[in-house]
């Protein structure tokens, strides 16, 4: 092992303690450390409302909740897991590795990117205080008008529509950050066609975000107007068309599930080579083809619409572009088969969850591939099938992804390693689990049973089903606690980690567990994709890797300290911490909550906005980095 | 997805086809899961076949050749997953253009649909009542086997779907729009065994509860349900069931129509809502049509069978059975969220009872 | 950089010499999301340019006045052309004359709209008419509520520069204002033909 200093021991972040620190930080680790955490939390509450829909289905006519509680229980679960767990998560990733893996010290814009958390923290409080003031949303978290219109003194779905929004403004502030800091901040020799697959995919992850956002944002400002101003966009009697509503949305909604998928998608790039031992099979092929998922991804939306009577011909249009994209997805599974193919494969935690990854995508793009054929998917479309296939790409995918990331990288996070054999036992549950799950859903919609449906009769034929999906659901349930006892012991008790425990590829394991605030105390020069390990190894005449020194894990390029100041730190100036970046995102929420109870809420607008100006004005007056 | 192959059978299932286009959508379906099921074996067989082949083992050494790619591979394995999609595309094409085709002539039964929160209304344009209207019914509907039937629908609130999977897939309702459907059902439904079928685009408290029946039966078999159909319901006078007529004529047609064969001759009563979407019009109304509804084997969109329990809990308090919001209707607006509580004593219940018996 | 009391590490980027500085990318991919925005909000318009529901329709646009006000609207992009010419020459004075120039003939511009929502209100077309009115007013109303945030951020610029708080060497930020003016400018350009010159 690389001799640690005591930078490397503990599970102490380096700099400053207390809650204003955490307040006013504008280092992108903590900030990454901060998303990670919130959408644990959010992931809990959606787990447990996913428990309770289970319960509900568990046997015919089942009298756990009521309709109107179920109603609000699946749209704030569909709701809650789409942006405030699987978006936030790639965003902890993408904030905390996206700079140190282009050798950077931060993103571009500091404060910009604390005050994206900040709102995506304040947003999804009040989105879910709706369930303390008269109930949560309820029209699912597609919102179809003019469903979501119905009842405008019911203020649920104006949570909703207001909530989106904000969260929307979260995220092209954050992909805005990341799009400036690849294209300007990589380091010396850092070509693009040298950064890390993650950086690709959180690259076209990002535009698809700033293209796609904007629209289901017109979408909901028309239904703000609808509800409460008398506005007439989805009102049919006025000759309104609800299937506006349908392609705003899904013009957004289709574009997500890939800024969903992708950075997940990236993270099982990074993982597979390091735990192979070989590089990445077809780099640019992997890369073009996630960019290629992201271009044709704004081709296909309305496949979500093939019932909806649009017309023979936007129907077999679609259903083609749709069948197209599938190529590209193919040829990333092949190329990650390909990576691990003729390697040397440690199966530890982090390369189980990937290959996990792989074969439950597999299911959920075959069936995805299944929905491309229009006339199936008029009987598959709002049925179970349907979950089944979105379960198994998003949960047997994303988060499978997800995990395996956590696993990964806890011990740069934190200096220690997450316990092996919990992991393992977290890997299987929750593998079984999900399968127990969701592959019973794909019988339930073929025969017939819709989604959406608090309740179904018996001698229809689902009851063993929906039962083995409720065990199944109560296993995953367990598999989690398994999660996470192991994240809390393990960052107490677990095995010290070093710089590089897994003998990696990529920059971030040059750097000490857990890194400086300054990342680099010099910025790397890159040669070559896989730097590190090209520093690490070099190849024979068969192309073998050679290492270049006995010593296993990284101690030649582990990042060195310059010298400086009286305690050995490097004298980097890093931009000083900032309290104007969660007052603003707090006067924005602020606002928008005043926005749902108007008249009366023009109070709560005016304070908002106040406050918001007070938090801007600071802010753009302010210096970046005060003098030490 | 292996499961599948045990999927069993149920009456509102979509891979036990009931009629021609059912059938063609299941054989398709069927083509393209072999296809998947085989990909689904050579890609997991060569994911494990990594993973036993080339995991560490105690002691292992080996350097893994640093293998970077291969364009020829990575051209092969483009290319056959785009022809294999590009075959699949030809039946979904033509599929997508088939589903289209509006059925004409003198032997297809034009069905109107309208879909409401929460149950199905049913005009079947072709046929009069004895009134002179259009034959209206709700929530179960009755076909002739071997003739082909085609669907205009529409929503009178919010978007709906229409789905009786064993007899073709679904297709949306829309306020303000037109959709079409069409198939032919193959088999006549056993008795006491109908096809069942239900609405699927969420559509708010009671979507879940938004049911169909549907029975097919022989040619003789459907003339005669039409015959029973369009009659008159007649008005008792004597016993409970003149009671109950007392209490429907006050209380039920608010919302609910009914063709009863009165004194000055046959009339309708209750409200007449008519939607024009698209310019085809929809004979419609507040609630479900009444005028034979002892026949029905259903109640509140076919959640309940129509026994006499059910009956008299429903009609006692009926957001008990079928979670609904009646405390925001707005009659005079058109806007019915559901049946509310009328408060009405045991002796009312059972007259009621009595009236909906006697109409079959 | 001698300005390293304030500057980031990626401000230090920004210093002029480099092809992409950051704060213009970011400015571009703003932008980029804005014209998403846009243009969903002229497919709405588009969709509905003949729902009028009985009420009025395109007949009710007053085009010579909307030609005037757009030709206003147009010479403000001249102005704060020439405003950041001024600043790059470093004629702080000449700078902010542009720039009040180009905030008052926005300014123009926002009352000549109001002038016309007036007058249409009276005429009958009101957002709650029809979906035609809905989706005129949001797209002219959300388009307006950019151009006075242009305008704010150039009465901020003037008043910075005042204040002598806007560096000389750092022509960013103008240039950055001049970038979000001009899109609002073309946005506005795309929306008269679109809506008042296409009428189909």
């Amino acid at each position: 092992m690389a001799v640690t200093t005591d930078r490397d021991v503990g599970s102490r972040m380096p700099g400053d303690r207390g809650v204003w620190a955490w307040i006013t930080t504008v280092d992108h680790k903590r900030i990454g450390m901060l998303y990670a955490v919130t959408a644990l939390v959010f992931f809990l509450v959606a787990g447990v409302e996913a428990l309770l829909i289970r319960l509900q289905l568990a046997g015919p006519n089942g009298e756990v909740l009521t309709a109107d509680a179920y109603n609000q229980l699946f749209t704030m679960h569909g709701l809650t897991m789409v942006f405030l767990v699987v978006m936030p998560v790639a965003a902890a990733f993408t904030n905390y590795f996206l700079p140190i893996m282009i050798g950077a010290r931060d993103v571009a814009f500091p404060r910009l990117n604390a005050f994206s958390y900040w709102l995506f923290l304040f947003s999804g409080l009040m989105i879910y205080s709706s369930f303390f003031v008269g109930g949560a949303p309820d029209g699912a978290w597609v919102g179809y008008a003019p469903l979501s219109e119905q009842l405008p003194e019911v203020v649920r779905m104006d949570y909703w529509a207001i909530g989106l929004n904000l969260l929307g403004i979260s995220s092209i502030a954050a992909s805005a950050n990341f799009i400036a800091t690849v294209l300007t901040m990589r380091t010396r020799g850092m070509t693009m066609l040298r950064m890390p697959v993650f950086v690709w995919m959180s690259l076209v992850v990002a535009f698809l975000l700033i293209f796609s956002l904007p629209s289901v944002s017109v979408g909901l400002f028309q239904l703000l107007l609808d509800r409460n101003a008398g506005f007439l966009f989805y009102v049919s009697a006025a000759g309104g068309d609800p299937l506006l509503w349908q392609h705003l949305f899904w013009i957004f909604g289709h574009p997500e599930v890939y800024v969903l998928i992708l950075p997940a998608m990236g993270i099982v790039s990074e993982i597979l080579p390091v735990f192979s031992r070989k590089p990445l099979f077809g780099y640019p092929f992997v890369v073009f083809s996630g960019a290629a998922i992201g271009f044709i991804g704004f081709g296909v939306w309305a496949h979500h619409m093939f019932t909806s009577g649009m017309g023979p011909i936007a129907e077999a249009g679609f259903g083609i572009a749709t069948m197209i994209i599938a190529v590209p997805t193919g040829v990333k599974i092949f190329n990650w088969i390909g990576t691990m193919w003729g390697g040397r494969l440690r199966l530890q935690t982090p390369m189980l969850f990937a290959i996990g990854f792989i074969a439950m995508f597999v299911i959920g793009g075959l069936s995805g591939v299944t929905h491309a054929i229009v006339p199936s998917d008029t009987q598959q479309h709002d049925s179970y099938y349907v979950v089944a296939h979105f379960h198994y790409v998003l949960f047997g995918g994303a988060i499978f992804g997800y995990v395996a990331g956590v696993y990964y990288w806890f011990p740069k996070w934190t200096g220690r390693l997450l316990d092996e054999g919990l992991g393992k036992i977290h890997f299987w549950l929750m593998l079984i689990g999900f399968n127990m799950t969701f592959a019973p859903m794909h019988i339930l919609g073929l025969n017939g049973m819709p989604r959406r449906t608090y309740q179904y009769g018996s001698g229809l034929g689902w009851d063993f089903w929906n039962l083995l999906a409720t065990l199944g659901a109560l296993v995953i349930g367990v598999s989690f606690l398994v999660f996470i006892y192991n994240l809390i012991v393990s960052k107490r008790n677990g095995a010290i980690s070093g710089p590089d425990p897994w003998d990696g590829r990529t920059l971030e394991w040059t750097i000490p567990s857990p890194p400086p605030v300054y990342n680099f105390a010099e910025e790397p020069t890159v040669h070559a994709l896989d730097d590190f390990w090209h520093q690490k190894y070099a190849e024979d005449d068969e192309g073998r890797m050679v290492p270049i020194q006995p010593v296993k894990g990284g101690a030649l390029a582990v990042d060195k300290e310059t010298g400086g100041d009286d305690d050995g730190e490097p004298d980097i100036h890093m931009p000083t911490a900032s309290f104007y970046p969660a007052l603003s995102s707090f006067g924005i929420v602020v606002a928008g909550f005043g926005m749902v109870y108007l008249p009366w809420g023009w109070i709560s607008v005016g304070v908002g906005l106040a406050i918001t100006l007070w938090g801007l004005f600071g802010w753009s007056l302010e210096p970046v980095t005060k003098e030490h | 997805m292996g499961l599948s192959a045990c999927a069993g059978s149920g009456p509102q299932s979509a891979i036990e086809p009931q009629s021609p286009q059912a059938e063609s959508i299941n054989n398709l379906w069927l083509l393209v899961y072999y296809i998947a099921v085989v990909i689904f074996v050579l890609v997991m067989g060569a994911l494990l076949y990594a993973i036993f082949r080339f995991r560490e083992r105690p002691g292992d050494d080996r350097q893994p050749v640093q293998l970077h790619g291969n364009t020829a591979l990575e051209i092969t394995w483009t290319i056959i997953p785009a022809v294999i999609l590009a075959v699949i595309a030809v039946p979904t094409v033509r599929g997508v253009f088939d589903m289209r085709e509006v059925p004409t002539g003198d032997d297809v039964v034009n069905v109107r649909v309208t879909g409401h929160q929460w149950w199905w209304e049913f005009e079947y344009v072709d046929y009069t009542n004895a009134a002179g209207e259009t034959l209206v019914t709700a929530n179960e509907l009755h076909l002739p086997v071997g003739r082909e039937a085609n669907f205009v629908m529409t929503s009178a609130d919010v978007i709906h779907s229409f789905w009786i999977p064993p007899l073709m897939g679904k297709r949306d309702v829309v306020p303000g729009r037109i959709t079409d459907l069409s198939f032919e059902p193959s088999n006549v439904t056993p008795p006491g065994q109908p096809i069942f079928g239900q609405c699927a685009e969420f559509c708010g408290l009671s979507h879940a509860d938004m049911r169909m029946r549907v029975f097919v039966h022989s040619e003789a078999g459907f003339a005669d349900w039409v015959a029973a159909e369009a009659a008159a319901s007649s008005i008792p006078t004597e016993g409970p069931a003149a009671a109950g007529w007392e209490t429907f004529n006050t209380v039920c047609t608010a919302c609910h129509r009914a063709t009863v064969a009165a004194e000055g001759g046959v009339e309708t009563l209750g409200p007449e809502v008519t939607i024009v979407a698209d310019g085809v019009t929809f004979v419609s109304s507040l609630a479900p049509n009444l005028t034979h509804f002892g026949g029905r084997t259903t109640l509140a969109a076919a959640t309940y069978a129509n026994t006499v329990e059910h009956l008299a809990a429903w009609l006692d308090d009926p957001p008990a059975l079928k979670p609904m919001d009646p405390e925001r209707n707005d009659i005079a607006a058109g806007e019915i969220f559901g049946m509310p509580d009328f408060g009405l004593d045991d002796e009312e219940i059972a007259g009621l009872i009595a009236l909906l018996k006697v109409w079959e | 950089m001698s300005t390293a009391d304030t500057t980031t590490p990626a401000e230090a980027h920004d210093s002029g010499h480099d092809i992409y500085p950051v704060r213009k990318t970011a400015m571009w991919v703003f932008l980029g999301s804005e014209a998403i925005f846009f243009g969903s909000m002229i497919a709405t318009f588009l969709l509905y340019r003949n729902t009028t529901d009985g009420g009025p329709g395109t007949e009710i646009f007053n085009i010579p006045f909307t030609s005037a006000s757009s030709f206003v609207l147009l010479m403000s992009s001249l102005t704060m052309v020439l405003g950041l010419n001024a600043y790059e020459r470093k004629d702080m004075r000449q700078t902010r004359i542009w720039l009040v120039a180009t905030a008052l003939l926005g300014a123009t511009f926002l009352a000549g709209q109001i002038f016309e929502f007036t007058e249409f209100y009276h005429e009958g077309l009101t957002p709650q008419t029809s979906p035609f009115g809905s989706a005129f007013y949001m797209l002219t109303g959300f388009h307006g509520a950019h151009v006075a945030i242009g305008v704010l951020l150039l009465t901020a610029m003037v008043i910075l520069s005042r204040q002598g708080r806007l560096y000389p060497d750092r022509g960013l930020n103008v240039e950055l204002v001049g970038l979000y003016w001009h899109f609002v400018d073309i946005v506005w350009i795309v929306i008269f033909t679109v809506v008042y010159l296409m009428q189909v």
